[in-house]
């Protein structure tokens, strides 16, 4: 299954599972990022880190290590 | 930078829990996501002044104002914002306990129009809490230009509860919201919130619980409480139950206790918050129509001012320009403003002299006193006045998040926290307002990192010395040319302070404070465009006058002892001179001279105060000059031996050296530990003698090696 950080800008993926525990899979869960939700990879950062996505209308930027905590399909 | 008076005060973020009542008052909460303009609300409905800013995390101590409604006195409540309430921070804790336990009358939630649907997570969760709901869908004129409609009648029947559209800043829908959370408070309309409906399985066990919980559980919704009784974890359950009196070993009923330990919490938090979700999207898809133009704009934007080549450049290049526009602007008031002043000094002499006061009271009221007052205003209000508007605009645009966002790849490396550039940020108000920022930062660890490096950003008693010197020293074009570099040199400076900071932060961490960083998630809110008045008012009153405040009510008395000082003889030096002379020899060392050690001693109650006590000590030993312009201050510090060394070792050491006495007790307040309160003055000391030790061993060695 592919991770949500591998997923070149511009595309789109589904999330499928989330890795995270605790306060991010928390945080995580408020933001939107459940099952199903579609999320868009906007950008990259000046060094390629964090990204930014468009997750249900905002603008969330995660860094790469919690990005790869979330396995999504494309 | 929200450096107010709220904001520096010392409530921790569980003050607010309970709130004393009074007969016929109501309590209102506000509660609302990041960056919902939650704070301009509460701005339009008490006509308080909090600072707001475009960024999260802003809010970090409750504010509380009072707003009168037909007749009623309303105690409104600022929460702080959440994505939601299962508490996972202090914020979403403080906000969770005053929903359920606060004897809120009603609850307004604020809403972002234009991301209707995350917000709606928060809606659902405080529906679940409470029956006294009002929704408070803000932001509409932004959602109008990016072609979003709102069917707020349609969302009123769904959810069985008000909703008001409104545009806060615009003061518009303030009225029906007053007047929908007057008749909620005052049991006008009762309200029969529509709740998220769960799988079947999941009501069932809600059922199962429901009855016993309102058995023994009063004043606190059951259906809730059920629902955190299975997907909460212990902690957050013996907190809640300890908060409601009861202890989870002994009190609570076998089937709770059995439901709490059975399930897989996180399998069912995920059902939960999946369903929320599910709801919050087929409600938008029924009552909001997004055009197709929705955030094109600000992608765009960010294409530029978060790109990988151009990004960084940007950003300095604002802060340049910033501090251009600031040191340009800021010459011809300040020579105006010392002309009047040191006009009205001449006109007090006279009036001295004529009234045959004492040489010693005319000394220590007219050339300690008011000349040093004169000073700090005729040297700092200009700038303040230019930098801080300028400083608020770039905030309410939404920048200081973008910044964070381009510079956190180097936070990371520096294993800090990705909010430290945020709290960062902030100190360019205030170090001490700085400070308190960090309580947004969850982890402990670089909690204490963000606090112990955050005065390596220069605050507004800084820039004002910064500036001067610069300005002095730098000036070598004429006209519009003139502020060029001094403004790169300031840059520069916020530049070394910043890669202070990293490195310090680094450090720390490999040291003392071990660890990796901690995750976090930052959300880039659309750009808003500013208020130019709000902006006025908030930089004006807020900032400069508070800041021209604070350094004239310790200017003036510093003023006058500086004064007293510099003219009580001790054999053929004055009291000052020997202070000097002592520090001498170390001051040499590292570049500066006794009096400069001396003043920024002396500047430890705020550092505003340091240049004026240095020229005061300068002109008490020498001839009394007048400094009506810059020029006139060079020839003072050119008179005391100031090279391009003692000017960069001065600015350097204005820079990095221990933080003033507020920020140092707003250290021992937050870390509650006198070792690190003790650190936070001992390392940027020691950075400061180091720093200034190398440069001035390097200038030295290459003034040799040239004559």
């Amino acid at each position: 299954m592919r991770r949500l950080c591998d997923v070149t800008a511009g595309n789109y993926a589904v999330i499928r599972d989330l890795a995270a525990t605790e306060l991010l899979r928390e945080r995580m869960l408020a933001l939107g990022l459940t099952k199903g939700a579609r999320v868009e990879v906007i950008r990259k950062g000046p060094s390629g880190d964090p990204t930014v996505y468009d997750i249900r209308g905002a603008m969330i930027a995660l860094r790469r290590e919690e990005a790869s905590l979330v396995a999504v399909e494309e | 930078m929200g450096l107010t008076f709220q904001s520096t005060q010392s409530n921790a973020l569980s003050d607010t829990f309970s709130i004393e009542k009074k007969e016929g008052q109501y309590v209102i909460a506000l509660a609302g996501n990041p960056n919902t303009g939650k704070s301009t609300v509460f701005n339009v409905l008490t006509g308080l002044h909090q600072h707001t800013g475009n960024w999260p995390g802003k809010t970090v101590v409750n504010a509380r104002g009072i707003f009168h409604y037909k007749g009623i006195e309303n105690i409104l409540v600022d929460l702080p914002g959440t994505y939601s309430l299962f508490a996972s921070s202090a914020e979403e804790e403080v906000a969770r306990d005053f929903i359920c336990f606060g004897n809120a009358d009603a609850v307004i939630v604020v809403t972002d129009a234009t991301c209707l649907e995350r917000n709606l997570n928060l809606v659902f969760q405080v529906m679940e809490l409470t029956d006294h709901v009002v929704l408070c869908i803000n932001l509409m004129d932004e959602a109008r230009k990016k072609n979003i409609e709102i069917d707020g009648r349609g969302l009123e029947k769904e959810l069985g509860i008000p909703v008001v559209l409104c545009s806060a800043r615009n003061g518009e829908g303030m009225g029906e919201l007053k007047e929908a959370v007057h008749k909620i408070a005052a049991k006008e309309t009762v309200t029969r919130p529509k709740v998220v409906k769960y799988d079947e399985e999941m009501e069932d066990m809600i059922k199962n619980l429901q009855p016993v919980i309102s058995e023994n559980v009063k004043g606190i919704n059951p259906r809730w409480l059920s629902l955190r009784v299975l997907d909460g974890d212990a902690k957050l359950l013996n907190s809640l139950f300890s908060d409601i009196g009861k202890e989870i070993k002994k009190d609570i009923p076998y089937k709770v206790k059995m439901a709490s330990v059975m399930y897989e919490k996180a399998l069912i938090r995920d059902r939960v918050s999946e369903r929320i979700y599910e709801r919050a999207g087929e409600i938008k898809e029924k009552y909001v129509k997004e055009g197709i133009i929705n955030n094109l704009r600000d992608r765009k934007i960010d294409n530029v001012i978060t790109s990988r080549i151009v990004g960084i450049p940007i950003m300095l290049i604002i802060l340049a320009v910033v501090f251009w526009i600031t040191i340009t602007g800021a010459n011809v008031p300040s020579s105006l403003l010392a002309g009047f002043l040191f006009g009205i000094e001449d006109k007090l002499t006279e009036l001295f002299q004529y009234m045959n006061a004492p040489e010693w009271l005319h000394g220590i009221l007219i050339l300690g006193l008011f000349r040093t007052l004169a000073w700090v205003v005729s040297v700092m209000l200009p700038p303040m006045a230019i930098f801080f508007p300028l400083f608020t605009i770039l905030e309410d645009l939404g920048y200081l998040p973008r910044v964070a966002f381009n510079l956190d790849h180097l936070f990371k490396k520096a294993c800090a926290h990705g909010k430290q550039c945020l709290t960062m940020c902030m100190g360019f108000g205030c170090n001490a307002a700085g400070i308190i920022s960090c309580r947004i930062i969850e982890s402990p660890r670089e909690r204490l990192i963000a606090v112990l490096t955050n005065n390596f950003v220069p605050c507004n008693g800084r820039f004002p010395t910064l500036i001067a010197i610069s300005s002095i020293f730098l000036v070598s074009f004429g006209g519009i040319k003139s502020g060029i570099l001094p403004a790169l040199s300031i840059t520069g400076l916020v530049i070394i302070g910043i890669g202070v900071t990293l490195l310090v932060s680094y450090l720390l961490s490999k040291t003392i404070l071990k660890g990796v960083p901690s995750t976090f998630t930052l959300e880039l809110p659309p750009y808003r465009v500013p208020r130019i008045g709000r902006v006025l008012y908030t930089s004006v009153i807020d900032r400069t006058i508070f800041v021209l405040w604070r350094a004239v009510i310790i200017a003036a008395p510093a003023g006058a002892v500086t004064w007293i000082l510099g003219n009580i003889y001790i054999g053929d030096l004055s009291i000052i001179s020997h202070v000097a002379y002592f520090l001498e020899p170390f001051a040499g060392l590292i570049g500066l001279d006794g009096f400069i050690l001396m003043a920024f001693l002396l500047g430890l109650p705020a550092n505003e105060i340091v240049l004026p006590i240095l020229l005061m000590s300068y002109l008490s030993t020498g001839a009394m000059i007048e400094f009506d312009s810059l020029e006139a201050l060079k020839n003072i510090l050119m008179e005391h031996n100031w090279t391009y060394l003692t000017a960069l070792n001065t600015m350097l050491f204005s820079l990095l050296h221990w933080p003033c006495a507020t920020t140092l007790l707003t250290i021992k307040k937050e870390t509650g530990s006198v070792k690190w309160t003790v650190l936070a003055a001992v390392i940027p000391t020691g950075i400061a003698i180091l720093v200034c030790f190398i440069t001035a061993t390097l200038y030295r060695g290459l003034t040799f090696l040239v004559s």
